[in-house]
């Protein structure tokens, strides 16, 4: 089956190569049947990756430890559900996912448009193909997940525990929808480059690519941060990890380009912005996944080969040195129609919040390569931490929160005063409110957080203002009640109101980040049963040790378990009880660490301790101190072996023994423990963080919804009617000139 | 499981080679070009003027726009529509 | 002033922001960071001066005391090491053996480490444990 899933890949590499050849052939010479055979390549592809995944999905399901990615990912006492994810916890197999990925899209994309974009296809298809090529040879040639090992190991080294998280399981495969989704809008760019075909229908169709990648991407970047807070034993969400900021920075410029593009549309501007930014996503995008592959910046990701160094760091030069040599030779077909009307339009506010994004990705681009770039310049590496990133990204993100509120109750083109200004009053008043009402409730501290709850509560009241003048709007049109006003609308008009459910939900976000980084406490105590600590208006009591032993289903030891139970009161009344725990999971140096004492060197995870609320989250996170309990370990350790040396015993005896010595450790735990550390955090308004990651998805999708066709066909009857009235009516007063 | 893995190997070969050569089999076809390009280019131009002139009727109708500036507007829009349709008829 | 004009006093007043916004960044960003060390390029540190320092949790020396945590940091190729003196989170898999990066500043022969800035690289996701 290895043999097999590795010829899938040569093949997969031929085609691809294939492809390219006959898509550039078939759009050189004009010849259609050579431009299909190359998209089918595309879907070609997709088959042989589908085919050499799931031979590797059932190599893990099988627990096969004849192949090494097996050996060294999994292990027999892997639950299910996470042995259908380990794949892609390891080099091979999450460079494997991302051609599946890219090969998925590339086809689903290019069926979707197949009658479309006719001249620019040909070129996106070659562009698609050299990616996927590019992955199949670094699978074929340096990392191949179908290698196997000499001799077959019996049991594997299993999955980090850190992993077992669902959240963990599906953050990479969203992610690199995303990264994979952008390569896409990248493609057609430099398709439309080559063919000069920046326009109308160019970029109808991208806009949409971006808009799929730019929410696949949010939602992996959001499932990270959430793993990260409920997961890990540090209770954050976002560190300015190199990795994590790798994931951001295409993130900001596509949200840059979603906006931008817009003004190209209507005024026929910026088309060499438009153009670099698309082009410099892509690239952005194929950084990110190089970077959590390469381990060429410090980080707690840190994980893959330096072998992939030099191919990656190649394909992202010929990218970039690509992307100028277009934009450079094509600026003629990307001179501007117009120019900017009035800076009170739309537009404007546009093209404000594009400098903002892109500012923003600049320093966070900046600050996460300054190791790099301080080696290059004074040979030294230094690097910059959270604080420097929060600094200056702090002031940015309020004026991105101001824009993304104002933008919506400007007019396109050009604004009036006046109507700017009364749909501006009723928004402006909530945001002073509210920023005044939040230092009335102990933000005051904070001056960026009451700035923050000011600007969020101006976008929300402008998107209700919208929501509720729209409806008020269509009513008066129409007979339809408040419910079904609101669903016309939206439907009518699936981009604005799209957007402006993303702004409301991106307000919502970003008052949760303000208010539970900068308002949160922070206690670290330790504590023996009985006593308490505090952590902002709560008193935390450490009630008493817990300790279990947790076996698969099959009757294996999976981990041992030590936690404590924690009451938490508020002025004196119980609001909640909390039971953190760390999970000890056992290596498989039996030499090197004793049979009992194995059990207790592997590697350990935090279980939180959370209580999640809409005002404010409690958590909580425990470490025992495991070398009070050495002594009774080294003495287990010298039972069993003696035990275990006696020749009579049979091996169910064995696991007994070995068993009843786990046993009477976590007894002893239990009846006396040593101190134990705890770190409680209360945050307020974390709930919120999540809260408004949904409901930016919500919006995302229904800006991305497809047409609404019969609702456009009719209108555009309708239109088509008026306006050809309207050159009736023309024709008579203006005669025109012998063109018709 | 070798014979098994070449006979696999195989038929993913003729599966590749089916689905990528059937359009080359059917021969020669040239690609439309030119001037089918343009109009494609013109209607969604067209569409996207059309949702500019709803973007502004629902600005105005949301006071966001004056009447006289949403008048102007309109008008200009309107002409830029009818630029477009006129291209539309002629390539047609 | 004709729009033309203004659009391209428009344009140089952005730029120069952009620009002057762009040199502070630069500027301020090499008097913030922490130079990155392993424990042998630590002998002429300088107090007060804060440090990224990198290297291998040398075996045996992690001491859990109440209020702080003490253990020693090893070149990843070399024999040279630090005691390190730390408060805060400490990652899920922090052991012995493994790489970490902690902010450290010298405190006479000692180094302090700042509060939760304790990282632990990712072992064994890529390369396992010896199965025996």
């Amino acid at each position: 089956m290895a043999t097999f899933g590795r010829a899938c890949l040569i093949l997969g590499l031929a085609v691809a190569l294939y492809g390219i050849a006959a898509s550039v052939h078939g759009a050189r010479s004009g010849r259609r049947d050579w431009v299909v055979s190359g998209r089918r390549a595309v879907y070609a592809l997709a088959g042989l990756a589908t085919v050499a995944f799931v031979v590797l999905e059932i190599a893990f399901l099988r627990s096969d430890f004849r192949y090494e990615v097996v050996a060294t990912h999994s292990s027999t006492t892997t639950p299910l559900f996470y042995k259908v994810a380990a794949p892609w916890s390891s080099q091979e197999g999450s460079l494997l996912l991302w051609v599946f990925m890219l090969s998925i899209w590339s086809s689903l994309v290019l069926f979707l448009t197949r009658r479309r974009l006719r001249e620019v296809a040909p070129w996106a298809t070659a562009v698609l193909l050299g990616f996927g090529a590019f992955f199949c040879a670094l699978l074929v040639f340096l990392e191949s997940p179908f290698d196997e090992l000499p001799a077959t190991p019996v049991e594997g080294t299993g999955l980090n525990p850190l992993l077992r998280h669902p959240s963990m399981m599906i953050h990479p495969p969203m992610l690199y929808s995303g990264y994979t989704l952008f390569a896409v809008p990248f493609a057609f760019a430099v398709g439309a480059l080559l063919t000069r075909r920046v326009d109308a229908e160019w970029i109808r169709s991208t806009r949409r690519f971006a808009l799929g990648a730019w929410l696949a991407l949010g939602v992996g970047i959001l499932l990270g941060a959430r793993w990260s807070y409920s997961e890990l034993g540090w209770g954050g969400y976002w560190a300015w990890d190199p990795v994590e900021n790798a994931s951001l920075m295409p993130w900001l410029t596509g949200t840059a380009f979603i906006h931008s593009i817009m003004i190209q549309e209507r005024r026929g501007m910026l088309k060499v912005w438009n153009a670099s930014l698309v082009l410099a996503t892509g690239v952005l995008a194929i950084l990110g996944t190089f970077l959590v592959r390469s381990g060429i910046l410090d980080s707690i990701h840190a994980f893959g080969a330096s072998t992939l160094g030099i191919p990656f760091v190649s394909l992202i030069a010929v990218m970039i040195a690509g992307s100028v040599a277009l934009v450079v030779s094509r600026r003629e077909a990307l001179r501007s129609e117009h120019k900017l009307d009035s800076l009170l339009s739309r537009e404007a506010v546009f093209l404000g919040n594009n400098l903002v994004l892109v500012g923003l990705c600049a320093v966070i681009f900046w600050g996460t390569f300054f190791p790099l770039i301080s080696e290059a310049i004074t040979g030294d590496r230094a690097s910059v931490g959270p604080p420097w990133f929060n600094r200056y990204t702090v002031p940015l993100a309020l004026v991105l929160v101001f824009l993304s509120g104002l933008g919506p109750l400007i007019a396109w083109r050009r604004a009036s005063a006046a109507g700017a200004r009364r749909n501006l009053l009723g928004p402006a008043l909530v945001g002073v409110a509210a920023a005044v009402a939040s230092v009335a409730l102990g933000a005051g501290s904070s001056p960026p957080t009451v700035a923050m709850m000011g600007f969020g509560a101006f976008v929300l009241a402008g998107v209700t203002q919208e929501f509720w003048r729209g409806a008020g709007a269509r009513r008066a049109m129409s007979d339809d009640g408040p419910a079904r006003a609101v669903v016309s609308l939206v439907r009518r008009n699936r981009r604005r109101y799209g957007g402006y459910v993303v702004h409301a939900g991106m307000a919502l976000l970003f008052i949760g980040i303000a208010a539970s980084s900068a308002l949160q406490d922070t206690q670290d105590a330790n504590l023996r049963p009985g006593q308490s600590m505090r952590s902002g208006d709560y008193e935390v009591r450490y009630v008493r040790p817990t300790s279990s032993i947790t076996t698969t289903s099959d009757g294996r030891l999976e981990r041992v378990n030590f936690g404590a139970v924690l009451d938490v009161r508020r002025e004196g009344k119980h609001v909640t009880t909390l039971e953190p725990s760390r999970a000890f999971f056992p290596s498989t140096a039996v030499d090197e660490f004793g049979p009992v004492g194995r059990f207790f060197e592997g590697e350990a995870t935090s279980e939180v301790g959370l209580k999640a609320g809409v005002l404010r989250d409690v958590w909580s996170a425990m470490t025992p101190d495991i070398d009070a309990l050495k002594p009774m370990i080294d003495e287990g350790d010298k039972v069993f072996t003696r035990f275990a040396q006696d020749g009579n015993v049979t091996q169910t005896a064995r696991s007994e023994a070995l068993a009843q010595i786990l046993v009477a450790i976590t007894e002893r735990y239990r009846r006396s423990p040593p101190p134990t550390t705890f770190r409680v955090i209360t945050s307020p308004l974390v709930a919120w963080i999540w809260i408004g990651a949904l409901v930016i998805f919500v919006g995302g999708a229904i800006a991305l919804w497809p047409g609404g066709d019969s609702v456009r066909r009719r209108a555009r009857a309708g239109y088509k009617a008026r306006v050809a009235r309207d050159l009736g009516s023309a024709e008579e007063r203006e005669p025109v000139s012998a063109t018709s | 499981m070798e014979v098994l893995t070449l006979l696999g190997v195989l038929v993913a070969l003729a599966a590749v080679v089916a689905i990528v050569g059937h359009p080359l089999r059917r021969g020669p076809e040239a690609m439309e070009r030119g001037t089918s390009a343009r109009v494609r280019d013109l209607e969604a131009a067209r569409e996207a003027k059309y949702q500019q002139i709803r973007d502004a009727e629902l600005d105005a109708r949301l006071g966001k726009l004056s009447e006289e500036d949403h008048r102007v507007l309109d008008r200009q829009l309107r002409a830029e529509a009818i630029e477009i349709l006129r291209e539309l008829d002629e390539l047609q | 002033m004709d729009p033309s004009r203004k659009r391209r006093v428009r344009l140089v007043v952005a730029l120069t922001v952009a620009l002057l916004l762009a040199g502070a960044l630069v500027y301020t960003t090499f008097s913030a960071a922490s130079p990155e060390r392993i424990p042998s390029q630590l002998s002429d540190a300088q107090p007060g001066q804060s440090y990224k320092l990198g290297g291998r949790v040398v075996a045996g020396s992690i001491r859990r005391e109440r209020d702080a945590m003490t253990f020693e940091v090893q070149d990843p190729k070399g024999p040279a090491k630090v005691p390190v003196s730390y408060t805060g989170s400490v990652p899920d898999p922090f052991r012995e053996g493994r790489e970490v990066i902690v902010t450290v500043q010298r405190e006479g022969s000692t180094f302090v480490g700042e509060r939760d800035s304790l990282v632990t690289k990712c072992p064994s996701k890529f390369q396992s444990e010896t199965p025996s």
